[in-house]
């Protein structure tokens, strides 16, 4: 008995160090929105000595162009919010019609999308922005580029995810629902999508949270600066100001990572993420 | 009139290929004709702005005569080679810890997980060039407790490892994936191990371990894959520095095609990238029948 009381002891001893090494990061970077320039680096602690506001006032002051943080957060939204909704329906239609039906070709169909999965985007960076440039879509006011290859179900590891999960719902629901006269896009709907509804969450939050962290995207398909996402914002933040003013950059970083945080605890509220992607 | 049959006959069979329509044109106009333009592409020297003068395989023979590009690539592999083990290893470990009733394991959880869905960011890279600066709050700490301190993002290996402890600090999503395989582990197996005269590591490595298998592989193979492109790290922490010490390969072919503007160059460094991560991904594959377990194949056994 002895003995399982000290391994647990030691356990948590083990885990609690690693969760505050983990943590520190996070917690460092909220005190130091709160520390003067020249505290901020001085100071191996966690607390600030003297508090200032500065660093968050100026965080939404604009750096004077056309951008500012308020902005980039609402243009991070603008690509986000309509990026996942159309990959919600499309992948939700192409995992269906993969893991329910029989069509011509779909052996090699089926070895396509999952060759997808393993070939990088990085790849393909340049080839499409030769595309995109033919057709015009460099600096689309709707962030094209951005959004429509994903609105065709381009994120093919979601679309993977989706038709495991749809596999392990019994056939036997369709075949009732079939009887009673449904179609099978009513199976879909009624049938299918209820019962799919935690991993269409984890889905949904998944691309939200790919898209708000990706750069190099907007980096090549967004010019105008008034049309900037937030990623984009915060490295100009930090090259305008590191150096002098980096508690104004931590803060525009802080203010960045609120909404996935955000995110992060409501969906973990309403659904458990973890479970996605696995449960056979 | 019996052709028009058929096709309409093909139609009715076929018509649920409508579902996977909006795939299977994405697939094409935004995959594969692009896969398809950059290899015709790779074989010129696109400009953007000159268009094209000459053909051939000059871009190939560059890249292998340009010691830069050969050592991006080194640099890559070494990126990816240590930090995916590294991270999925702090994962296991984590999640082998976590797997018992234990109090207050959802704290932890969720205490390891936030880091993943943050560490991706672009401002997650600007803290962790905040806190290893010179004057960043890491040397700060050295300096308080006595020790040496280190620069960290002008020294090239130090560099790296930086680059490399951001990725291993977001171990949390392949963590919680983990646990989740661990806890689906009947508890029988585990005793009949003990039974059987096995301690707990030996219960781990050879039991525990074997069954969940599968979601390693799949972690390590997803992470190969997305180590192979990082770009925001280097990008926003060190630019490609000190000395080209962490230039990985992604950040050298957005210099050539964005920078330079030479496409046909690019084009062709992204062939070696395809060809080198796909070569890494067979190599997964090949590895696969000998270490990853098969529920499936015992069943039929």
């Amino acid at each position: 008995m002895k003995r399982v009381r000290r391994e647990r002891l030691l356990r948590m001893v083990i885990l609690s160090a690693g969760a505050a090494v983990m943590i520190f990061p996070l917690l460092w970077l909220v005190s130091a929105t709160f520390r003067s320039n020249s505290e901020l680096f001085s100071d191996a602690g966690l607390f600030p000595r003297s508090v200032t506001f500065d660093g968050w006032r100026n965080a939404f002051a604009s750096y004077g162009g056309q951008i500012s943080l308020m902005k980039a957060l609402r243009n991070t939204y603008m690509i986000a919010l309509p990026k996942m909704l159309l990959t919600l329906i499309s992948v939700t239609l192409t995992a269906y019609g993969f893991a329910r039906f029989r069509f011509a070709g779909k052996r090699l169909l089926t070895a396509l999308l999952f060759a997808t999965v393993f070939l990088p985007q990085t790849v393909l960076y340049v080839p499409q922005f030769i595309l995109f440039n033919r057709l015009g879509w460099i600096d689309s006011p709707h962030y094209l580029p951005l959004i429509v290859p994903a609105a065709l179900a381009g994120d093919t590891v979601l679309v993977i995810m989706l038709i495991q999960f749809i596999r392990s719902i019994p056939r036997t629901y369709d075949e009732a629902a079939r009887l009673d006269g449904c179609n099978s896009l009513q199976i879909l709907w009624y049938i299918l999508v209820p019962q799919l509804r935690p991993v269409l969450m984890s889905v949904g939050v998944l691309q939200l949270l790919w898209t708000v962290n990706d750069y190099m995207g907007p980096l090549l398909y967004v010019k105008t600066p008034a049309r900037y996402p937030l990623s984009v914002y915060v490295k100009l933040s930090m090259d305008a100001d590191s150096g002098f003013a980096w508690n104004r950059v931590l803060a525009v970083c802080c203010i960045a990572m609120l909404p996935q945080i955000i995110l992060f605890f409501a969906s973990q509220r309403s659904a458990a993420p973890e479970s996605g992607g696995l449960k056979e | 009139m019996l052709n028009q049959n058929r096709s309409a006959g093909f139609l009715r069979r076929n018509r649920h290929l409508l579902y996977i329509l909006p795939w299977l044109i994405g697939f094409l106009i935004f995959q594969a004709a692009p896969m398809l333009y950059s290899l015709i592409c790779g074989f010129t020297d696109f400009n953007l702005f000159r268009g094209v003068s000459q053909t051939g395989m000059m871009n190939y023979v560059r890249i292998f005569e340009d010691s830069e590009t050969m050592h991006s690539i080194g640099l890559t592999l070494k990126f990816a080679f240590l930090s995916v083990p590294l991270k999925i290893g702090a994962a296991l470990l984590c999640a082998a810890l976590l797997a018992k009733q234990l109090r207050g394991i959802r704290i932890f959880r969720t205490l390891y997980y936030l880091p993943s869905i943050l560490g991706g960011s672009v401002a997650a890279s600007v803290l962790w060039k905040a806190m290893f600066r010179d004057h960043g709050v890491v040397n700060a700490m050295l300096t308080a407790l006595h020790l040496p301190v280190h620069s960290w993002l002008a020294e090239p290996h130090s560099a790296m490892w930086t680059i490399i402890l951001l990725r291993v600090w977001e171990f949390g999503s392949p963590m919680l994936m983990l646990l989740a395989a661990l806890q689906q582990i009947p508890q029988e197996y585990a005793d009949a191990a003990a039974l059987d005269g096995a301690g707990k590591l030996r219960t781990f490595f050879s039991v525990k371990l074997p069954m969940i298998s599968p979601v390693l592989y799949y972690n390590l193979m997803l992470g190969f894959c997305a180590a192979m492109q990082e770009f925001n790290a280097p990008f926003v922490i060190t630019d490609g520095g000190p000395r080209g010490a962490t230039t990985l390969f992604s950040l050298l072919l957005y210099r050539s095609a964005f920078t330079a503007n030479e496409m046909g160059y690019a084009c062709a460094l992204a062939w070696v990238l395809f060809l080198l991560s796909a070569s890494v991904s067979a190599g997964f594959l090949l590895l696969r029948r000998r270490f990853v377990y098969d529920p499936d194949g015992e069943a039929k056994a």
